[in-house]
This record gives C-alpha cells, structure tokens and sequence, in this order.
C-alpha cells in the first residue's frame, strides 16, 4: 500500500463520502471514525471558545488596575474559561482519538456498542451548548471550576448562573460514563486474535485505564452534584452551614472525583506520546511492561490521593502526612514514563516532524509541571503555594505543557490516517515553536507572581507588588499562544483539501491502523488480521527492529475459528456490500434520547424561574421523550 | 461468528436450584437474627453490635452476589470488574469516616 | 440516568453473534462495569449519608426521641418493623429472579416443565415484588412527611430520602425493565437464545438488592 499510496487514497474516500454527506447522516452515523471527527471538530471549536476566554482574562491582567472587564464577568471567564478546557476540550479531544484509534488498534471494525458511541457525542454536543451559551446573556457559571459548596449552594450562589453548570456537568457526565462503558467492552471484547493485552498499542492500553477512572471517579461527582442541585432547586440542606451542614463535604467529594479526572486529562496525550516516539525513533517503545503498569499504577494510586487539593483547609497532621506522602508516591510512575520515553529515543534513528517536536516537547514541559507538582505535595511548603498564581503556573505545564502537547502530536501524527493527506510540516514548525515560547513565556513567570503572593481568581491588582512585569510576560505569551493557535486551524483546514497526499503508512509505523488505507474505509479491516506481535507492521516491514520481542506463530485454529487471516497490508477499497461486511445502519435515536435528557434537565432552570406547571411538562415531557426514543432504539436492530 | 464461543460463559458449573433455595433460606434467617438483635438493648449497647450486624449483612451480600449474580461460577473477569471497584469504594468510605471524624 | 444509558448498552449488541476475544458477550461485561461504576455512586450517598448521621441541628431523627423548642414531640422516625417487612420483599424477589433465568435458560428441558419452567410467573412475581417494595417506600415517606420529616427538614431528611430515593429510582427502573422483558415473553415467548436479555436484568436486580441490604444495616439497623 505504502508504494501505490502515491494516487491519494482520497478518490476512494471523496466518492464515498458522496453517497453519506449532509447534515442528516452526521446527526444519524454510528461509524466511530465519523463520530471521532465530530468530537474533533466539536472540541476544536470549544478550544476556540476557551481560548478566547483566557486571552480576555490575560488582557484585563495586562496591567495593573485595568478595567476590561467587571469584576463579576471575570468571575464568569475564569470558571467557563476552566470548565471549558477540562470537559469540552481536553477530555474530547481525547475522546475523539478514543473513538478514531482504539477500534482501528485493536483490529476491530467498530466499537461494541456503535449506537451508545453516538449517543455519548450528541449529550456531550448539547451538553456543552448548554453549559457554554449563558455567558453570552452575562449569565455564565461564576463559581470556579469546581465549584467550592456552599458557594455554589443557593444562599451565596442564589442566580441562575451556578444552575447552568450544575446541570451541564451532570448532562456530560452521562456522555462520559456511556462512553467508557463502551469502550471497555470494547477493548476487553473486540481485540483481533492474537492481540493479547500485553500487545495492544500503548494508546490504548492508556485509555482502557483511562475509561476506568471514568466509571469510577464520575459516580462521584455524580453524587455531589445531585445534592447541590437538590440544595438549588428543592431546598435540601447538604451544603448549608446553618442547618449543620459541612462545607468540606463537596470539597471531598470534588476532589475524590478532580484528582482522578487530573489523569483522565494526561494519560491519553501520554499514551498519543508513546505512538509518536517509538515511530519516529524507529525503535520499539522501551520498557513497554513498565509502561503500562505505571498507567495502571498511577490510575490507582489517583483515587488516594483527593485530599492535596485541601491541605489549608486544616485536615490534621495524620490526613496531611498520609496525603503527602501517597502524592510523593505517585510522582514515580510518572517519573518511569518520563525515563522510558527518554531511553526509546536514546540509540535510535531519530526524525523530527512537527509531531516529534509536540511529543519531546510534552515530556520537557510535563516534567517541570511534576517537578512543581511534588513541590505543593508538601503541605508546609503547598501552604505558601496554594491558591496563588504558583498553582495555575504547575497545571498549566501539566494541562498546556502535557495534555495539550501530546494532543497536538496526536493530530499532527494521525492526521495523514484520518484524511489521507499530510499537514504541512512548515506551517507547523511555526506553531510548534511559537507555541512553545509563547507556553514558557506565559507560564513560567507565574511561577514568580504566585510567589511573590499574587492570589488566584482576582480580576486585578494594584501596582507596587513587584507583579507588574511578569503579568506583562504572561499577557504577551498568550497572545503568541493565540496566533499559534490561528496557525494550526488555518493549516488544518487547508491540509484537508491541499496537503500532499499520504500513502497508508506515511511514517513507517508499527500498529494496526497503519495497515488499512486512509481513510479507512468505513468497515476498517476488509479481513480481520491475526496478530502474533506487538508491532505487526515493522513484522512486515522492518524485521530487524522487532527481532528481541516476543512473536507467536500464526495460529491455524484461532485463524479458522475466528475468520482471521495472517497479518498483511490491506491496499483495496471496496464497499462493504462488495464484501459481505454486516454494517450497522445510521440512525437518529441516539441524538433524540440525548435532546430528550437536556430538555428534561432544563425543567430545572424552569423550575428556578418559579413556574411550576411548565417545569414538571417541560420534564415530563422531556423525561417521556427521552424513555419513548430510547425504547424505540432499544427494539430496533443494529445493522 | 462460532455459536458455542458466544455460549462459554455458560458452560461452566451452575448454582442448582437446591443452592438457590439455601440462600434464601440464608438471607431470610440472618435478616431475622438481624432485627432481632436490634430489638435487644443491651445487646445494642455491647461493643459486639456494630461489628456484629457488619458482619451478618457482608455475609447475605457475599452470598447474593456469589450465587445470585453467579459470580463465584462466571468468567473471573466479573470478578475483577466488581471487586475492583467494590474495594476502591468501601476504602472511600473509610476514608470519609476517618476524615469527617469528630 | 445512567441506569437508562447502561440498560441502553447493554441491550445494543444484536441477536447474531459476532466474534469476540474473549467469547463473552459484550452486553454482561458492560453491565458488570457499570455495575461497578454503581458501586462509587452509592458508596458516595452512603458516605455522605453516614458523615452527615448526629450532625442535624433539628430533628426528627432516626432512632432518638426529639423535642421541639416549642415543646412538640417528636418519636425516633425509623420504623424497623414495616422495613423489615419490605426488606423480605426485596429479598424474596431476588429469589423469584434467578427462577425467571432458570426458567428462561432452560425452557423446554426436563424438570422446568411446570411452575418451575414458567419464566412468564416468575418474571412477574420479580416485578410485583419490586412494586410490593416500592409501595412500603411510598408509605414509609409519607408517614415521615405526616411525623413532620421532609426532604427539608434538616441534614438527616435530605441525606435519608436522597440516599433511599436513589435506591427506590433505581427499583423503578428495574420493575420497568423486567415488565419489559415479560412483554417480550408473552409476545414471543423467551427461550435458552435470550438467556443473555434476562442475565443481565437479574444482574442489575440482584445489585439494587445487595445495596438495599447495606442500607438495611447501615441506616436502619445500627444506630
Ligand atoms: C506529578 C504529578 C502531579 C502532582 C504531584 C500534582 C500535585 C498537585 C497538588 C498537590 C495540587 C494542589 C495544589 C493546591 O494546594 O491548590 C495540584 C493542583 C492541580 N493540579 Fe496537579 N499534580 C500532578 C499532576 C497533574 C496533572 C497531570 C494535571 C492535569 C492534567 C494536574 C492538574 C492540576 C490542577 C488543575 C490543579 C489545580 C486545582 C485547583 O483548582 O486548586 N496536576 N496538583
Ligand atoms: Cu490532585
């Protein structure tokens, strides 16, 4: 295929996008690699959104006592301008790659459930208009992003404004937990034989242990989250101090779920890394056990570690030294990824295409952001750190620096597979490099302001604090941000109908997905392949870099039982009617239950206004439209 | 694709009707013993309450998910799938009570 | 919410079976994950539950005897007898569950010939216990809110009927699923190929039983 790529694959790909183009087969498709464009897209866009959120934040902190914005809208862009990059941007973003590779690195021609794979995109499509729209009426979340009870509860937070997010983080926790139901089905169930656990392409071993803090750190907010809406809009007293209630509660229960959710965010770009870097090292990932036992390591040691984000709040010397010291713990796991990436590099022939440079560039930044990280696991030393600009310098290396750069890797690595054309490496070396500066540069001086004193979540300061410059540095690095930012979508977009054309396999890489055209066609794999090590396609094609790992022989029993055929290069695009191929077919009910759930939580906001009788229709209207639609997807069939 | 591939989670040893009845009978007489308790106060004041009733109602939850949800007979990933979560859980727990404590 | 989403998944995969890795079906390995996901829902409304337990600065409360500043007396709210009954209910029903599977996985051989093999009895014996449940619950809360303990009403009101309430939706949306499943009986009649539709409803079921009997112990029993 690599060799007859040279006719962009892209003829096959423009004449069946033909037949299924238009709004109606986007809303209806229950093809992963449709649905992961759509959260590409989506979370591109929101990116857009955030991003011009902090560069109002970063242009009213320009100078001191500047007055851009009021002190009350900049309560509103600090906690959408966080709300949005946490669970409209990063986690998408990463749930796109999810939905686009897991299937395609496993071997299997869709997910286990392709119609709950749509329904996850359309309650986080809507769910995230409806988080995202108040702020154009002034009438955004101002609570932080995590929403510190009680707050948020009724008696401080009485507007409608903390009603949006109270309900929209509940609408996306639904598209969370659907989805990762669905894909640990799909990845304990649908793997290719012979793709054993201990093959399977470290991106997905990162997110099999992502989609398990999803079902387990979700419930949590889940929880906490009803009780505040119960608190807002039907008068329970969880959250309020003067019926007893224990402002600490929605901090434990936050941060039982936040800490987990810290690693929901960086262990996708962790694992989109270690794709990039064996490639382009053309060496296999070194320390691949170690790695993926430290995925599973740190997602366990995630859920004992909630209580560092409450060091001020007085715990007690037990509960602060058993926090600390559990932190201190699970910086090594993180410090054995850092080490591994860095050996697979050391002794192999490297290259350095913009997805290189993301990739490198993630392990630089991520570790200063977890050199800073173990510096606030201390409580002596967090307690002069912890609400101040220190803090936002540590996770935003972490979430820029870490998250956000493997992410970058992730699209510049896989969009060749995606589209069947390159992005333009020039064009992308400015990004990469602007982007880089412009990251250090914003970031690296609050590390000073935060320790000269300059709190959080303040809308502005007074001169004389010795603050003034290294705001000044933060505001000119974001404005470079933006234009890098500018520079990747106008890339983007004209790479998808001008970049030179990719082959199948454009960078020589060992995974699955590299053996189907791009874009694959929509059944993937025209024969299931029998896997026999982890990395099939340098089997076939660079022998001699997978000679000291472990291979097992075609299996004559697996291959017959399973229709499975050995592992080869599949260069044919034909339709899956010409193949025999069972597809499910498009369908609308998943985007109808998803409506049905937003119009049932807006009942809420009815209810806040004080009209009752159209509160409880809008919900049980919504609530029957919802059950109806769902019924009428559950009793009809798949393909 | 292969029919009995589909069906191997079946064909292990199944709990028998006889075994269903028993844990009935089991749950019924310790939830008996349970209120019963309740109702005897010194007992309620004793040290041995508390650990008591834990342990009667870890038991009738032990005997419904091995039986009832089969899961002593099913495939060990269930297992893993349950425990797993169960123990993060119940560690929470702990961990709340010891932190709320006054 | 999530229930119907996880119900959702779990009746996805269609009828034919696909190859799978590890030859099970997909359906019972995503109920049992979500069955897992169930676990931290509830272990958090039973932490706040038990944190919040002494903590009310009015009452009613559970187990002890209240007076008013205005002199109204208020006895301890619980009433273990009538739990106690509706505690049996549920039990019984996870009984009457594994019946309706046995029934249904093995339709049509020896020994399932009569009452035993009527999956159409057993599912609805399942379903009417689980109404039988939630009419105690429906009782119990209005006489709570008649003794003068709303949802309201102090720390111990919100976190109880939060915490109960949960378990109750959760009920309700069992019943509608089993009711479910007896619909598709009696129209076409569920023999050993559908053992899987019921296996996963009894899991959920016998789930929403075994937290019934931590609550049990937990709210009601010790005090
Ligand atoms: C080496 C690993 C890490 C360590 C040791 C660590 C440690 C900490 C600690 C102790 C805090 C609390 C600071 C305070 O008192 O406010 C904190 C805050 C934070 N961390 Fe990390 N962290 C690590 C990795 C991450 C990652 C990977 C992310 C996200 C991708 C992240 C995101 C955050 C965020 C958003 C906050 C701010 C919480 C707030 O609003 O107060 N951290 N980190
Ligand atoms: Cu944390």
């Amino acid at each position: 295929m690599a060799s007859s790529a040279a006719t962009p694959t892209h003829a096959g790909a423009a004449s069946h996008s033909s037949e299924q183009s238009g709004l109606w087969s986007w809303l209806t498709t229950v093809d992963h690699k449709k649905i992961g464009i759509l959260y590409l897209y989506t979370a591109l866009f929101y990116l857009l959104v955030g991003g011009l959120e902090a560069v109002l934040i970063r242009t009213q902190l320009a100078k001191p006592n500047l007055s851009l914005v009021s002190a009350d809208f900049y309560n509103q862009l600090f906690t959408m301008h966080g709300t949005t990059m946490v669970f409209l941007v990063v986690m998408p973003l990463s749930a796109a790659f999810f939905n686009y590779l897991i299937p395609l690195q496993i071997g299997a021609r869709d997910v286990a459930f392709p119609r709950l794979n749509a329904f996850s995109y359309w309650v986080y499509a809507l769910g995230g208009l409806f988080i995202t729209l108040p702020i154009f009426w002034g009438l955004a979340p101002d609570g932080g992003w995590f929403a510190y009870a009680p707050l948020s509860g009724p008696t401080y937070g009485g507007g409608y404004n903390m009603d949006f997010w109270v309900i929209g983080l509940q609408v996306l926790g639904i598209s969370s937990l659907a989805a990762a139901f669905n894909f640990i089905t799909t990845i304990i169930n649908m793997r290719a034989p012979g793709m054993t656990l201990m093959r399977m392409p470290m991106f997905t071993w990162m997110s099999f242990v992502v989609q398990f803090l999803v079902i387990l750190a979700f419930p949590v907010i889940t929880a906490a989250l009803f009780f505040l809406q119960f608190d807002r809009f039907f008068g329970t007293q969880f959250y309020e101090v003067a019926a007893g209630g224990d402002p600490l509660l929605w901090q434990h229960l936050f941060w039982v779920f936040g800490h987990p959710e810290v690693y929901i965010l960086i262990l996708p770009a962790f694992g989109l890394v270690s794709e990039v870097l064996p490639t382009h090292s053309r060496k296999p990932l070194f320390g691949y056990n170690a790695m993926a036992y430290s995925g599973i390591m740190i997602g366990f040691l995630g859920f004992g570690v909630w209580a560092h984000h409450m060091f001020a709040v007085g715990m007690g010397p037990v509960a602060d030294s058993i926090f600390a010291v559990a932190t201190m713990l699970i910086g090594l796991p993180t410090g054995v990824k850092i080490f591994n990436w860095i050996a697979t590099m050391y002794g192999g022939s490297l290259r350095f295409p913009v997805a290189m440079k993301f990739a490198i560039g993630l392990i630089a930044m991520f570790t200063i952001g977890g050199i800073s990280g173990v510096m606030h696991s201390s409580p002596p030393s967090d307690l002069q750190q912890t609400d101040t600009y220190f803090i936002v310098a540590h996770f935003h290396y972490v979430l820029y620096g870490g998250a956000m750069m493997g992410i970058f890797a992730g699209i510049y690595h896989y969009f060749p597979k995606m589209t069947g054309r390159f992005m333009s490496e020039s064009l992308g070396n400015w990004q990469f490099w602007l982007n880089f500066i412009g990251l250090n540069l914003t970031f690296f001086p609050m590390h000073f302001s935060g320790m000269l004193g300059m709190p959080r979540r303040i809308y502005t300061y007074d001169a004389g604090q010795g603050w003034d410059l290294f705001n000044m540095m933060s505001t000119v690095g974001t404005y470079m941000l933006l234009v890098a930012g500018l520079l990747f979508a106008y890339n983007f977009f004209r790479s998808k109908k001008h970049g030179a054309p990719a082959g199948s396999d454009p960078w020589g890489a060992p995974t699955l997905e590299w053996s189907i055209p791009s874009p694959p066609p929509d059944y993937n794999f025209a024969q299931i392949p029998e896997v026999t090590s982890r990395y099939p396609m340098w089997d076939l094609k660079a022998p001699d870099r997978t000679a000291g790992i472990e291979h097992s022989h075609p299996d004559a029993a697996v291959i017959a039982e399973a229709h499975a055929v050995p592992m080869h290069e599949e260069t044919e695009r034909r339709t899956a009617k010409e193949l025999g191929i069972p597809m499910p077919f498009n369908t609308i009910k998943p985007f109808l239950v998803a409506l049905g759930i937003i119009i049932l939580f807006s009942g809420l906001i009815v209810l806040h206004i004080g009209n009752f009788p159209l509160a409880m229709a809008t919900m049980l209207g919504g609530g029957a439209f919802m059950v109806g639609s769902l019924y009428a997807w559950l009793t009809s069939p798949l393909e | 694709m292969s029919n009995d591939r589909a069906h191997a989670d079946h064909v292990h040893e199944h709990p028998t009707w006889k075994q269903y009845k028993w844990v009935a009978l089991w749950l019924f007489v310790i939830t008996v013993v349970e209120v019963w308790a309740y109702y005897i106060p010194a007992f309620v004041a004793s040290k041995a309450f508390v650990p008591a009733l834990l342990l009667m109602s870890a038991v009738k939850f032990t005997i419904v998910v091995m039986f009832y949800m089969h899961l002593k007979y099913d495939h060990s990933l269930f297992r893993k799938l349950f425990t797993g979560p169960l123990l993060i859980a119940g560690a929470t727990l702990v961990a709340f009570l010891f932190l709320f404590k006054r | 919410m999530t229930t119907a989403t996880a119900a959702a998944g779990a009746h996805e995969a269609h009828e034919h079976t696909h190859y799978t890795t590890t030859g099970l079906d997909n359906r019972k390995i995503a109920i049992w994950a979500f069955i897992g996901s169930e676990c931290m829902l509830f272990g958090s409304l039973i932490s706040t539950y038990l944190v919040y337990k002494g903590r009310s600065v009015v009452g009613p409360f559970p187990h002890e005897a209240w007076t008013s500043p205005t002199g109204q007396v208020f006895k301890p709210i619980l009433d273990i007898p009538v739990t106690s009954a509706s505690t049996f209910v549920l039990l019984m029903s996870s009984l009457f569950m594994v019946l309706a599977l046995a029934a249904v996985e093995n339709k049509g051989k020896p020994g399932y010939e009569g009452t035993l093999g009527s999956s159409k009895l057993w599912l609805l014996a399942t379903a009417l216990a689980g109404a039988v449940f939630l009419g105690f619950q429906a009782y119990e809360f209005t006489s709570f809110v008649h003794e003068g303990l709303t949802i309201k009403t102090n720390l111990f009101g919100s976190s109880f009927f939060t915490l109960t309430g949960f378990h109750g939706t959760h009920v309700a949306v069992g019943v509608l699923w089993l009711m479910t499943l007896l619909f598709i009986d009696m129209k076409r009649g569920l023999g050993p190929k559908d053992t899987i539709l019921v296996d996963i409803c009894a899991l959920y079921w016998h789930f929403v039983d075994v937290v019934w009997i931590v609550i049990f112990t937990l709210v009601y029993l010790i005090q």
